[in-house]
């Protein structure tokens, strides 16, 4: 017999990430069961943490706008076969150009500073994924190699430039002054009660433009019919006449714009001000939500969902079992990358040979063979 | 700058490129032998942990020793199974290996301690103690040789001993053993490798392995020799720091090894030079310092000091032709 044969695609697309996913969920749950904790209760407590109220709601869908972002900005590097390790390093530079664009403009109003900011998010992350991406398809060196350590560094960068340009007399600690209140995205608590006191602002319904923008140019353009050519095959692109090195600089540029957002919720929306490390592990979790959503765009919306639940259901761990806290979800997320990354390949072989076994026509091929083996 | 202190701006060196070289020797059987591996951090921070939580425990610095370089290993078999067996994306493997380690120790160290994620400071028993070489102390009065062979060569802790050595063991195996002839063979041509009747995939786990071991050792060095007792994050980016050494030696052990003390004295100076005047130049921004290898790194990838090509094989998975 040849080969198995691939998976149906919705089986393909769904099935095999969810079942690794409840891998991912079945060993964190020994290893909470290892240190005497009940997994269920831990399950519960996150479950609660993240959908419980209109304020759990309004955090985890705060998380949800950065792991949109840079889940998009994994996945269109991901659909041109480049593998963006440096989202954090560009969301963090591209809080630069959003507090520059902000302090300059802030005492106008936030309809003019936003568009502003959100450009400058933009041109600062592209900026910062550009380089690598120039290097890349001009020089040859390795991307995930150069964002690397571009990540680190951004990282020494804006400590620089946090502690000796941006800080203002009168503050102590390595930050820039706040933004005017005139210039803050507004906050939807403000048009939505329950919501109130949560960080999630205006910035969500960019991460949504952000969704849909990626799926029309990804499927519906030129430009994306390219870039998938390219992921799949540089060598067919490039009889088809299409310049690999000029896709890579635009599409490196593009995801590091799309990281670059990032900034814009959390510089402009929530933190009011630049702070050190407020990208967090955004980038990180990126990877991930694209690995998991297949990187597409309504997969990444469902892996943000997911992984803003369970970042804000992991802050409220602590509050419900003592000695747990979020670091239980930074485990999650890394057996995520683990199996549905790097181990995908795990059931798909168990996968085939039973979808081989129940599929109706191979039952018939099945049939048509041993006929003819008896025949002959 | 006197000569004392420069004595000890290149002691502090040895001890600082130390964990380096070793993480860089790790990576380089693993990426010789075609598996490209960014999770040499993950692999060092988890041996790191294990080991302190070991020697705290029992109170033995080789117990700890041993179970940080198991650990490793098994971090290092776990990967080798998703990147080689299954034939998954290295990569997105080593990704995910630096953040469970991350996530792991954290997690354990505060279940297990409850000390806000360190272990508990260990007994004196529980770390490794530094060497003093035979005539170190005889020898200290004689001019130039006898200060460098005292303060610089002797006194450090057996690791150091043993991540210099390893250079000559890692050249020798590489370039004058069987092994070493197949390893590099697998990391540009598996296909050949395998056509000789050699097992690709068996070469690679080998390799993998000895990652392994060396990254047990490198962690063990942060949390049992250079510290007493494993803190947050111990190993603050270093594995990527020996990979960026990797690059710059060209996935060659010697010139590793002249990297890593390059990237060890930058960072010994780095801390010298906190808040110290250099003529003309003035107060070097530490940042600067600190992000020097990793743009020099990028310089070295992007060819304008030579080229850096890596094995050709690396990255991919080999398949049999069915």
């Amino acid at each position: 017999m040849s080969a198995l044969r691939p998976l149906p695609r919705w089986a393909d697309i769904a099935l095999l990430p969810v079942l690794n996913l409840v891998l991912a969920f079945i060993v964190s749950g020994i290893v909470l069961l290892l240190i005497g904790q009940n997994p269920f209760v831990a399950l519960w407590a996150i479950v609660t943490g993240a959908f419980g109220n209109g304020y759990n709601i309004g955090y985890t869908l705060y998380y949800t706008t950065n792991f949109i972002f840079t889940g998009l900005a994994v996945a269109l590097a991901a659909h041109g076969g480049l593998f963006n390790i440096g989202a954090n390093g560009q969301a963090y530079v591209a809080g630069l150009g959003v507090i520059l664009a902000a302090t300059a403009l802030d005492t106008t109003h936030w309809l003019i500073v936003a568009p502003v900011a959100l450009l400058a998010a933009a041109l600062f992350g592209g900026a910062w994924a550009f380089i690598p991406g120039y290097l890349q398809a001009k020089r040859g060196s390795h991307v995930v190699i150069t964002t690397i350590m571009f990540n680190f560094i951004a990282s020494a960068l804006m400590i620089y430039m946090l502690n000796r340009v941006l800080k203002p007399a009168n503050v102590s600690g390595p930050e820039s002054r706040m933004i005017a209140e005139a210039g803050r995205m507004p906050k939807l608590g403000q048009f939505f009660e329950p919501f109130n006191y949560t960080p999630v602002n205006l910035s969500i319904g960019i991460a949504l433009l952000a969704l849909v923008a990626v799926y029309v140019l990804i499927w519906h353009t030129r430009f994306g019919y390219a870039l998938r050519t390219m992921g799949q095959n540089p060598t067919a692109a490039r009889y088809a006449g299409i310049s690999n090195s000029k896709m890579i600089i635009i599409t490196m540029t593009l995801s590091g714009a799309l990281a670059g957002m990032v900034a814009f919720n959390e510089v402009l929306g929530v933190q009011n001000r630049l702070v050190l490390d407020f990208v967090a592990d955004a980038g990180f979790v990126g990877i991930a939500v694209a690995l998991m959503g297949r990187n597409h765009p309504l997969g990444i919306a469902l892996a943000a969902l997911l992984f803003g639940a369970l970042y804000q259901g992991g802050n409220e761990l602590q509050y419900v079992i003592s000695g747990l806290d979020r670091t239980v979800v930074v485990i999650i997320q890394a057996l995520v990358i683990l199996f549905t990354g790097a181990m995908e390949g795990l059931f798909r072989p168990a996968l085939q040979r039973s979808f081989l076994l129940i599929s109706p026509e191979s039952r018939a091929e099945a049939a048509a063979r041993s006929t003819v083996s008896s025949e002959s | 700058m006197d000569i004392s202190a420069l004595l000890s701006i290149l002691d502090a060196t040895l001890r600082l490129s130390t964990p380096l070289l070793l993480a860089c020797l790790a990576g380089l059987y693993s990426e010789r032998a075609g598996i490209f591996d960014i999770g040499l951090e993950g692999k060092m921070l988890a041996a790191a942990f294990a080991a302190a939580a070991v020697a705290a425990v029992s109170g033995s610095v080789w117990l700890g020793l041993l179970a940080g370089t198991l650990v490793s290993v098994s971090t290092a078999l776990l990967q080798g199974v998703a990147a080689i067996t299954l034939k998954g994306n290295q990569l997105i493997a080593g990704v995910a290996i630096n953040m469970l380690a991350a996530g792991l120790t954290t997690f354990l160290g505060q279940q297990w301690f409850r000390q806000g994620g360190r272990t508990p400071a260990l007994p004196p028993s529980g770390r490794f103690g530094t060497i003093e070489l035979p005539f170190a102390r005889e020898l200290s009065g004689v001019p130039i040789i006898g200060p460098i062979y005292a303060d610089l060569i002797s006194g450090h802790y057996i690791l150091v001993y043993v991540a210099f050595a390893m250079v000559a063991v890692t050249a020798y195996v590489l370039y004058r053993t069987r092994f070493g002839l197949r390893l590099r063979a697998v990391g540009e041509n598996p296909k050949a490798v395998d056509t000789a009747g050699i097992s690709v995939n068996k070469l690679r786990f080998q390799a993998v392995l000895i990652t392994g071991v060396l990254c047990g050792l490198a962690g063990a060095y942060f949390s049992i020799a250079q510290g007493s007792g494993f803190g947050n994050n111990m190993t603050a980016g270093k594995g990527y720091i020996a990979l960026a050494a990797l690059i710059f030696a060209k996935w060659k052990p010697v010139p590793a090894m002249f990297t890593c003390l390059l990237f060890g004295f930058l960072d010994a100076l780095q801390i010298r030079l906190q808040n110290f005047e250099l003529p003309i130049i003035g107060v070097v921004p530490v940042q600067a310092i600190q992000a020097l290898p990793y743009v020099l790194t990028v310089v070295l990838l992007a060819g304008f000091i030579g080229k850096a090509v890596g094995p050709k094989a690396g990255g991919v998975a080999y398949t049999k032709e069915r």
